[in-house]
């Protein structure tokens, strides 16, 4: 297999760029979008490589039909991505939801941007926090990443995939405009160094005449690919294991909902990453996402150096979301403050898992800049 | 033709387990099944390398009674449904079954780009002027002075002519029929089904419990003699003066055409990257 870039290596490229080169790496063979700042980098990429890889790169009419149109193109066996921003993101919640109660798996880029609406198309935010985990309707769940380095990025996207294989779910690389439009040195691997999971498929016709069911006991049926000779029925209505619609049995609909919802929770170990820097004895906690995550770093060692004992928690998965560890963290430390650009977002996820067992307080800062270091020491030390 | 009895098509191509339909008495949907189901039997095509696409509405429910693979999908999003499973294997050949409502209203975006794109799938368009799963309000299509629950004094909007926009966006071949012309309707799905690129067909097809009630024909022969008279044959159509023609809704097949499909095109352009790139001479 010929890559249309150098791998094994590392390259000095933008996150959107880094993006694109790891889904491709990381099996992606089908990609469908719409332009919109500051993602259209990552379909420009898109554009120029799938052709070269026997991949996929379409242009549709909107983000509707690009959710959509990956849906399609998984059932037909590839794996596939979208990207947008927030208004784009929020036009392809309806067929988000309909990968959720499909158990499609997909990867939907969300560079994030000011809004609401179209806001500030050029300048990064975390606004969409709420959004990626709870934008479409119903009761469901999804899988959350959140890179806070081009490096991340890369390596998130793979994940992503891989997670969205592995569980049969829509997975979100939820990133900013700041990391999409930033270059760094990445290690772009090479091919045979590249972890990749593919989808469980049907081992016999009952797997395959059970698209819903749960065979294997493990909460993620087989999936029987189209064209295949297995004629599944797939629909967005209540379904029973076999695919059937049963949209008035309040039975069938609690258990498909909660095995969607419990596939993940049960993999929480599994799913749920981060990092954490200077935690062990530290008394004021900062707890952080993406970009801001790299100023809370440097306001860490600051307050160190002025005496604080101070520790970050830097969260790459933000859902499902792992309120056990944080009610732990809370325990421990006096305080735990949530820097993030909106105005609250991540800190009422953080808030509910301190339940009360440390003080939580939001540093927000919205308008398009990563809070500074000192903004943060600042806050922390009064 | 040899007509096979309908208990042999029923019997190979539906799914016993999920009969009876949600379809009501007099309701046209069954016979465009139909006509589909015999299209795909006369032409011998795989069953296994069909796959039925649909959104929502009454008409988006035929891909469950069809043992075929099937994605029915969200309301008017079917084609861009569609547009990812046929890239994504062209070896799939893609019926996508819609309302009126489904197809020009919500999803008329995604019609216009398919057709324009060529994407190529067979799109089997229900036409009953109305909005038949929620209730009988007015569709796009509803001609005007027509009644549905949201126009009860009468459409006043201009309604959409599907088959003459399909025809202006590109499409290689659409007829429209009503489901009373069976032989022309099974004929046009088997020439839709045989070429590349998009192909329609639009059927006329009484709803009478949620539109025919609305409109003093109660009844599905009420509805049929209706499209008896307002249908008209393209030939004579094109020697009718436009006032004649006014209210009127003209049937037959609109274009024939073979301009290659978003699959071929985008072969092409896949051996073009690469030999821009160097990769192939």
């Amino acid at each position: 297999m010929r890559y249309p870039f150098p791998v094994g290596k590392s390259d000095f490229i933008q996150g959107d760029e880094a993006i694109a080169r790891a889904a491709i790496l990381g099996g992606c063979r089908f990609y469908a979008g719409y332009p919109i700042t500051p993602a259209s980098e990552i379909f420009e990429a898109m554009a120029l490589y799938m052709p070269l890889v026997d991949g996929v790169s379409i242009q549709m009419e909107d983000e509707l039909a690009s959710m959509a149109a990956i849906i399609g193109a998984s059932w037909a066996g590839a794996k596939a991505m979208t990207a947008t921003s927030g208004p784009g993101f929020s036009l392809m919640q309806e067929n988000l939801g309909y990968a959720v109660m499909t158990e499609t798996p997909v990867v939907v880029v969300d560079v994030q941007r000011g809004g609401p609406s179209t806001g500030q198309p050029t300048l990064a935010a975390q606004g969409d926090i709420m959004q990626a985990i709870w934008g479409t309707h119903g009761d469901h769940s999804l899988i959350v990443l959140s890179p806070s380095t081009v490096q991340e990025a890369f390596d998130f996207t793979i994940r992503a995939f891989n997670l969205a294989e592995k569980y049969r779910t829509p997975v979100v690389l939820l990133t900013d405009a700041e990391i999409a439009h930033m270059r760094e040195r990445v290690y772009i691997p090479n091919p045979g160094e590249v972890e990749i999971i593919d989808r469980k498929l049907p081992e016999n016709e009952e797997e395959a005449r059970l698209p819903f069911g749960d065979p294997h006991g493990d909460g993620v049926p087989p999936m029987p690919i189209f064209g295949r000779g297995y004629r599944t029925y797939v629909t967005g209505l209540t379904h029973d294991e076999r695919g059937r619609p049963k949209t008035v049995d309040a039975e069938v609909h609690e258990k498909l909902i909660r095995r969607i919802i419990e596939k993940l929770e049960r993999n929480r170990e599994d799913i749920i990453s981060y990092d954490a820097f200077e935690l062990d004895d530290a008394e004021v906690a900062i707890v952080s996402t993406g970009i801001v995550s790299r100023s809370a770093v440097r306001a860490v060692k600051i307050l160190r150096e002025k005496g604080v004992k101070a520790g970050l928690l830097k969260l790459n998965t933000i859902w499902p979301f792992d309120f056990d560890m944080i009610e732990e963290l809370a325990g421990q430390v006096n305080k735990i403050y949530v820097p993030e650009m909106n105005l609250g977002q991540l800190y009422h996820l953080v808030k509910e898992g301190a339940n009360g067992k440390a003080e939580v307080e939001l540093i927000a800062k919205i308008g398009g800049e990563v809070h500074t270091p000192m903004e943060i020491v600042e806050r922390v030390v009064g | 033709m040899y007509l096979k009895s309908a208990y042999e098509i029923r019997d190979k191509y539906l799914r016993k387990d999920m009969l009876p339909t949600i379809f009501c008495p007099g309701c046209g949907i069954g016979s465009a099944l139909q006509y589909t189901l015999r299209a795909i039997d006369d032409l011998g095509l795989n069953q296994d390398e069909i796959v039925w696409v649909s959104g929502i509405g009454c008409s988006s429910r035929v891909p469950g009674f069809v043992n075929f693979d099937g994605l029915h999908t969200t309301h008017g999003r079917a084609l861009a449904f569609a547009t990812g499973i046929k890239l994504a294997n062209p070896d799939l050949k893609i019926i996508a079954f819609m309302g009126d409502g489904d197809a020009a209203a919500i999803g008329g975006n995604h019609l216009i780009h398919a057709i324009r794109r060529n994407l190529d799938i067979t799109v089997i368009l229900i036409n009953n002027f109305t909005y038949g799963m929620t209730g009988g309000q007015v569709a796009p299509t509803a001609l005007k002075g027509l009644r549905g629950t949201t126009a009860p004094y009468g459409q006043f909007e201009n309604p959409f002519d599907i088959a003459d926009l399909a025809v202006s966006a590109g499409a290689n071949y659409v007829a429209r029929w009503s489901v009373f012309n069976y032989l022309q309707g099974i004929n046009s799905i088997k020439k839709a089904l045989s070429k590349e690129g998009f192909t329609l067909v639009e059927f006329l097809s009484p709803c009478p419990i949620s539109f025919g009630r609305r409109n003093r024909m109660k009844t599905a022969p009420e509805l049929l003699r209706w499209y008896q008279k307002i249908t008209v044959p393209l030939a004579k159509a094109k020697k009718m003066p436009p006032e004649e023609l006014e209210g009127k809704i003209v049937i037959g097949e609109f274009a024939d055409r073979d301009r290659p499909g978003l699959v071929r095109e985008y072969e092409a352009y896949k051996k073009r990257a690469k030999k821009m790139m160097g990769w192939e001479e």
